[in-house]
């Protein structure tokens, strides 16, 4: 067939081409997991490990990478004022890669090999899903910082980001208000999307809406022909969108390529924030509405400060979204609440937790103790032409978590 | 007949985009018998290309048109590199050169993100592209219609090399056999070099239309490399028409599935019709006498 290769010793060639093997396949490198054994978190130097947990390569990359960034933010100030109970912060960082069973596998690691007093990260459900058992058994902390679908509380995880009775049904409230009948849901296909739109849908039906379409692309798909299609038969008065990391960008340039836009059938976006507003293309979103407790425009001391130092570390082009502040907050609350405990044992930070609040940009939050939660206050903004978004309507007052929405009789029938 | 005529106007968009991304495959693979795992890749590198284009000409339309002959250069460049470096070294080891290209996509992967980051950047469209024409009552965007010309000059661009120039006689007459084509005179070096050159060429103007369509991030590749040598096999390797004809029959049934049911179904059901049909045709469509697979 070919005779070149014959000048080219074998031996050469097989150790190139190992050698390219390695590289590339030393990212996904599996470890395996042991025994769970009692924590073997090291307490005694002058520092103490966490665990960063992001997904660095795949398509919540676009996502996650910027949430990594505010947690090394929040962990140089901590260090910068002291550190946490007289310990420097060190940390070690894993990429989950987009894919659940790497976060659970990455989570083990974590806590088993690197001995992290806590782990910061997770962004889709999934992820969360796939990570709780093992921080439940190896009885470790984890930070969740991204706004979610709600029904479940771990001992072993603090939710940072909001639940949906401080997110998706305040931006319902708010339609409603809007005199808005007739919904579209449009998400990716797994756990926070069909979730979320259940309990959309209890709400829809005991407020009087109608629930015209309901789609799901797979995450990461590309094509959004078809449900783009059906949007535009079906007469929506308003989509909720649901779609997570770079699929965003494909249905939004086909939503706006029917003649779609911000004026005849507005989205609503529980997933886009400051930093995918770029990658999704301003013209595509300008006008759009999102869900979320923080905007980078939120005026507030605390905001300036974090916007500033955030520009300061990163380059004055960044911008600063929810859930990046939210895992912010997550660092500056597990340092509260260690050094209110004088300990990194799970059990200590758990019985002091209830009540620890922090001056955070979005407001002060406080921890809930039962739930693992955080009080937030929602925001409905609209993507300003600068890239940013306007707050339109905010909450009177801070809302209390209630990730099993007790408080709603419409959600009784949920799980 | 709106819904109808929506839906053939979106299976064939969806044809010609998966066509778009298994063209350069189709002569890579199809005609030389690399199994390039980092094609993806060469599209992501045509994407980028009209993304380094807008920051010099802020012009979006402009921008455009110097993008597709750039990045056929940029992506051909990248090509014509792999296969001088590395699989020519293979040509008679062809799972290696699978594990060989699959090591080089996550190298240009990690490449993209160092360079541009991990976020997808914004690739800003025309504005004549964004709009969409009504027609019995059905909306053609522009952008698909675009995409939809894009794939067909391609392809009767290729067609054309493949048939009338002495190139093509080249490619074809090293491609149904080797030896005889050398010992006519027909160097299958310079053949091969040139034939990988182009095939990258067209994933990277292939590129440049995915980014009218998706997000222009590090693993845009990824989206795309499965189906498009799905496109290329149900196809019949070493034929272009082959390809042609598999994609838009498949982008309409994944159109036509994913209305009736959803868009993970509609998947589905394109996998089980494709390993159903190559179990009965494993040949693909249309079938090629070749030695390079052989």
């Amino acid at each position: 067939m070919q005779n070149t290769t014959k000048k080219y010793s074998k031996t050469k060639m097989a150790v190139a081409a190992a050698a390219v093997i390695a590289l590339g396949l030393s990212a996904t490198a599996a470890t395996s997991a042991t025994a769970a054994t009692a924590s073997c978190v090291v307490t005694t130097g002058k520092t103490i490990k966490v665990g960063f947990l992001n997904s660095l390569s795949g398509t919540m990359a676009i996502s996650e990478k910027t949430v990594q960034d505010a947690q090394n933010l929040a962990v140089k100030e901590i260090n910068k004022a002291g550190g946490v109970n007289g310990k420097q912060i060190t940390v070690v960082q894993e990429d989950g890669a987009s894919d659940p069973a790497t976060f659970a596998q990455k989570a083990q690691k974590l806590i088993q090999q690197d001995c992290v007093a806590a782990v910061f990260g997770g962004w889709t459900s999934s992820s969360r899903k796939a990570m709780l058992p093992v921080f439940e058994s190896n009885n470790s902390l984890l930070f969740y910082p991204v706004q979610y679908e709600g029904l479940e509380a771990s001992k072993n995880i603090y939710y940072t980001g909001a639940t949906t009775n401080q997110q998706i049904i305040p931006a319902l409230d708010y339609l409603k208000t809007k005199k808005i009948k007739k919904i579209f849901l449009v998400g990716s296909d797994y756990v926070f999307p069909r979730t979320a739109n259940k309990e959309i849908k209890a709400y829809a039906a005991a407020n009087g809406m109608t629930v015209v379409g309901e789609e799901y692309a797979p995450l990461g798909s590309t094509d959004f022909t078809t449900i783009a299609n059906k949007l535009k038969s079906a007469g929506a008065e308003a989509i909720l969108n649901t779609i997570n990391g770079d699929s965003n960008v494909a249905f939004f340039k086909q939503y706006g390529s029917l003649g779609l836009n911000a004026k005849n059938c507005p989205v609503i976006s529980f997933s886009i924030g400051e930093e995918e507003v770029k990658g999704v293309g301003l013209q595509y979103l300008k006008g759009q509405y999102t869900a979320w407790d923080y905007y980078q425009t939120v005026k507030s001391a605390a905001n300036k400060k974090f916007v500033a130092a955030f520009k300061k570390e990163f380059g004055a082009a960044r911008k600063t979204s929810d859930p990046m502040e939210a895992s912010y907050v997550a660092v500056h609350l597990w340092a509260l609440m260690a050094t209110k405990a004088k300990s990194f044992a799970t059990d200590a930070i758990n019985k002091v937790a209830n009540g620890t609040k922090f001056v955070a940009p979005e407001g002060t939050v406080v921890v809930n103790g039962t739930n693992h939660h955080i009080t937030k206050t929602p925001l409905i903004g609209i993507v300003n032409a600068a890239g940013l978004i306007d707050t339109v309507w905010k909450s009177p007052k801070p809302v209390t978590p209630d990730p099993f929405l007790t408080g709603y009789a419409w959600a009784k029938d949920l799980k | 007949m709106d819904v109808i005529i929506g839906q053939i106007f979106a299976g064939l968009s969806v044809g010609s985009v998966l066509l778009l991304a298994a063209l350069g495959l189709a002569l890579t693979f199809g005609q030389m018998g690399i199994i390039n795992m980092a094609h993806g890749e060469f599209l992501m590198i045509g994407a980028y290309t009209v993304f380094v284009i807008q920051m010099v000409i802020p012009d979006a339309g402009i921008a455009l048109a110097v993008a597709i002959p750039a990045s056929f250069l940029v992506a051909g460049t990248f090509g014509l590199l792999l296969e001088e470096l590395l699989l020519r070294r293979l040509y008679v080891r062809p799972l290696d050169t699978l594990l060989v290209t699959f090591g080089v996509s996550l190298i240009l992967q990690q490449l993209a993100r160092d360079i541009f980051g991990a976020p997808a950047v914004e690739v800003r469209a025309p504005d004549w592209l964004l709009g969409s024409i009504d027609f019995f009552g059905t909306t053609f965007p522009m952008s698909r219609l675009f995409i939809i010309g894009v794939s067909l000059s391609v392809v009767a661009l290729l067609s054309a090399v493949l048939a009338f120039t002495p190139l093509g006689r080249r490619i074809r007459a090293v491609v149904l056999n080797r030896d005889l084509a050398e010992v006519s005179g027909i160097s299958s070096r310079s053949v091969d070099r040139l034939t990988f050159f182009i095939g990258s060429g067209v994933a990277g103007i292939a590129g440049v239309a995915l980014t009218l369509i998706g997000s222009t991030g590090p693993t845009l590749g990824n989206s795309y490399i499965v189906d498009a040598f799905l496109i290329v096999v149900a196809g019949g390797v070493g034929k272009i028409a082959g390809s042609v004809i598999a994609a838009f029959t498949l982008g309409i049934l994944q159109a036509t599935v994913e209305y009736q049911t959803s868009p993970s179904i509609g998947k589905i059901v394109v996998f089980v019709v494709i390993i159903v049909f190559l179990q009965i045709r494993p040949q693909g469509i249309f079938s090629f006498k070749t030695r390079s697979l052989a």
